[in-house]
């Protein structure tokens, strides 16, 4: 490998072959096949497979599981690993093909699955959430692990135009980057007041904060007010930047009504320019069985997954009919919210209803 | 490229064991890859599927997505997955003599 890397920065130049397609029996993705270009020159590295395995909901481990994981690795492939990959996935770097199955099988005796690749629903991952945040909204380890074992067939096996990615974050502060990277971005918020502890916020202002330049000014609504003694938010005008509560933590906390909003739509550049997710259900209640969450789903998957082109990813697809066809075939209904501004050009289009009496309008 | 014998002929295949040259297909071609694949005996539901995967590459040129491919031949992906272990694409497509499906897989 070393070799192989040396040779690369010397000639400025990958050597790994195109493509690679090999896999477990059962399942269409998992595995990322990988041959070498130079096999004569570094022939134990000829076949170099990734195996992408499902991690734990915000990577919490106890070390009997990754000493298991370690165990199997250095039975049946190079002892290198990626912790984690961009998606959230375990990545065990490099093995030869006959390695697989058996690898396969000594994973799931201990419990662990692959993860997604291809056209497929691919890992969900998540902030650290509830475990060790006091502002996550829900529980994002229980929605990311119930979505994944809901989903087990559509990670498993490709079906898709192309790939689709959920990540789950637990307010708006999006520690997994899910606004960016995941194809249906699920951020937790609230829809009542910010909990404010008023001894607490003149503790900060005793203790040398100033709030007046560090908060108040600082707040992208101008929905607060501090008068030296006691701190007002008028929280019909908070758009929940999560700004306050970052910085007096002890003093500030999301309200009680707590959910997430659905944003849909992130992606890369590639084919029609990065996008990043925009609103697609300002608030739901995020509890199991999260009933509400998967008809949606199903709905834009049925959707998607018909009209779909082949390898356009569903950002591209609504950029394609348009957000008012896609709302209107997944039976949602358009709300000011999922605009940051109206449009500015007049090329409206009207749908027709003729009336049964109106012969001007139909040809028969 | 490495080389292996299918139905008493040599092929050049890729690390994959795709065919390289898909003019050369015949179902005895199929029926020697089946083994590889987890398949003990090509039934005539397996043809059906091999045989719309190759029409379909014949007239477009490229394989089918997925979705078609189940409504056209009537197997919902279960079934393909029963027919074929290695899925549609290491499966079927190879099966058929179709080139490897490349992209971010």
């Amino acid at each position: 490998m070393l070799g192989v890397l040396e040779l690369s920065y010397r000639e400025k130049i990958g050597h790994w072959k195109h493509g690679g397609i090999v896999g477990v029996f059962g399942y269409g993705g998992g595995v990322i096949g990988r041959y070498s270009d130079v096999p004569e020159k570094f022939p134990d590295i000829a076949h170099f497979h990734t195996l992408r395995i499902n991690m734990p909901a915000s990577w919490f481990y106890t070390t009997e599981a990754l000493r298991g994981l370690c165990d199997i690795w250095e039975r049946h492939g190079s002892g290198l690993t990626n912790m984690h990959g961009s998606t959230g996935d375990i990545i065990f770097l490099g093995t030869s093909t006959p390695e697989l199955e058996p690898t396969f099988a000594e994973l799931t005796n201990m419990g662990f699955d692959l993860g997604g690749s291809g056209s497929v629903l691919r890992t969900p991952s998540c902030c650290v959430g509830p475990a060790r945040c006091e502002w996550a909204c829900y529980d994002t380890l229980k929605l990311t692990y119930d979505i994944t074992m809901h989903y087990q067939d559509e990670l498993h096996r490709p079906m898709f135009p192309y790939k689709f990615k959920f990540k789950m974050a637990g307010c708006p502060n999006d520690c997994v980057a899910s606004i960016a990277r995941a194809d249906l971005s699920i951020i937790g918020t609230w829809r009542d007041k910010i909990q404010i502890n008023h001894d607490a916020v003149r503790e900060y202002a005793k203790k040398g904060k100033d709030i007046q330049s560090d908060v108040i000014n600082n707040c992208p609504s101008k929905c607060m007010k501090w008068d030296g003694k006691t701190l007002h938010i008028e929280d019909s005008e908070c758009n929940h930047c999560m700004h306050c509560i970052n910085v007096m933590p002890k003093a500030l906390r999301p309200g009680k009504d707590r959910g997430a909003c659905l944003l849909i739509g992130a992606k890369a550049p590639i084919m029609e320019g990065a996008l990043l997710s925009s609103v697609l259900v300002p608030f739901i209640k995020m509890e199991p069985p999260y009933t509400e969450l998967y008809e949606l789903v199903d709905k834009i998957w049925e959707l998607w997954g018909e009209e779909g082109k082949n390898r356009e990813r569903v950002g591209e697809y609504i950029q394609r009919i348009g957000l008012g066809n896609f709302l209107e075939m997944i039976e949602v209904e358009p709300i000011p919210e999922m605009v940051a501004h109206p449009r500015e050009n007049p090329y409206i289009f009207f749908e027709e209803y003729f009336e049964d009496d109106d012969e001007e309008g139909t040809d028969e | 490229m490495p080389q292996i014998e299918l139905a008493g002929e040599m092929f050049d295949v890729d690390e994959d064991g795709f065919i390289q040259d898909p003019d050369r297909w015949n179902e005895e071609v199929a029926k020697s890859l089946a083994a590889g694949e987890g398949i003990s005996e090509v039934t005539d539901e397996h043809w059906k599927v091999i045989n719309y995967l190759r029409d379909y590459y014949l007239k477009f040129g490229i394989a089918p997505m997925v979705r078609r491919l189940c409504k056209e031949t009537g197997c919902n992906l279960k079934r393909i997955y029963e027919l074929f272990p290695s899925g549609p694409a290491k499966g079927a497509c190879k099966l058929a003599g179709l080139p490897k499906p490349t992209g971010c897989v």
